[in-house]
């Protein structure tokens, strides 16, 4: 599953849904996503997150869809937010659940990577000589590509 | 058919969407962003470094080959930062 919301989320509560009693759940991994300061502790480092609206939630189903087809899961959860953020914000959650944890682990860090280079979201970062888009990043691309079949 | 641009194409652009008439030579996304690139300096600036533009053809990634047509929607936009 996948949402796209501007509004934070309560992770234990979305891993306690997403388990829903079902036993067959032996593990579950979870990545949570931060906004971190990059402002120096000044808190001075609040952000935009600016998506591309119908294709994000596409992007995301089929990268949701590819961690089932390579790891037997039992279920999973994508939330991504958007809209204007602070340090400390949560951004990004990625749950994975399977009867194994090596299953729910390396799927979990699967998506995150994989949605790092392909979800459509640019970082508007706010600094003291104005706004100034994020740069991607080559390693990120790195991360992605030892995913590649 | 309708052009979307994000982030920092969408400032340096200066519209977030429009409406284009595509000369009949132009089908596929190269040729687009060629086109494109001949309507105006803010056009010719976004778009000079090809290598980091990412386009979406009905909001699925396309390549410089990826065949475009009348009705379909297309994005421009830097690579993504999310996550």
């Amino acid at each position: 599953m996948i949402r796209v919301q501007a509004q934070d989320f309560d992770v234990g509560a979305e891993m306690k849904a997403l388990g829903n009693g079902n036993t067959g759940i032996g593990g579950m991994a979870s990545f949570v996503g931060l906004v971190r300061d990059m402002a120096g502790g000044s808190g001075d480092s609040a952000m935009t997150l600016e998506h591309y609206p119908g294709m994000t939630e596409k992007l995301l189903a089929n990268i949701d869809d590819e961690a089932h087809q390579r790891w037997p899961l039992e279920a999973s959860l994508i939330i991504h937010r958007y809209g204007r953020l602070e340090p400390g914000d949560q951004i990004v959650m990625v749950l994975t659940a399977s009867a194994h944890r090596k299953a729910a682990l390396e799927s979990c860090a699967f998506l995150i990577d994989w949605l790092k280079t392909q979800a459509p979201f640019w970082k508007l970062e706010e600094t003291p000589d104005g706004a100034n888009w994020v740069e991607a990043k080559a390693s990120d691309d790195d991360a992605a590509a030892k995913w590649a079949k | 058919m309708k052009l979307l641009y994000f982030a920092w194409l969408k400032q340096k652009i200066g519209v977030a969407s429009e409406e284009v008439t595509l000369p009949d030579d132009v089908g596929d996304v190269a040729g687009l962003v060629s086109w494109l690139k001949g309507r105006g300096d803010n056009y010719a600036d976004a778009l000079k470094d090809d290598a980091i533009i990412r386009v979406a053809v009905n909001q699925a990634y396309a390549k410089p080959a990826t065949p475009i047509a009348e009705g379909d929607e297309i994005a421009l936009f830097p690579p993504v930062t999310g996550g």
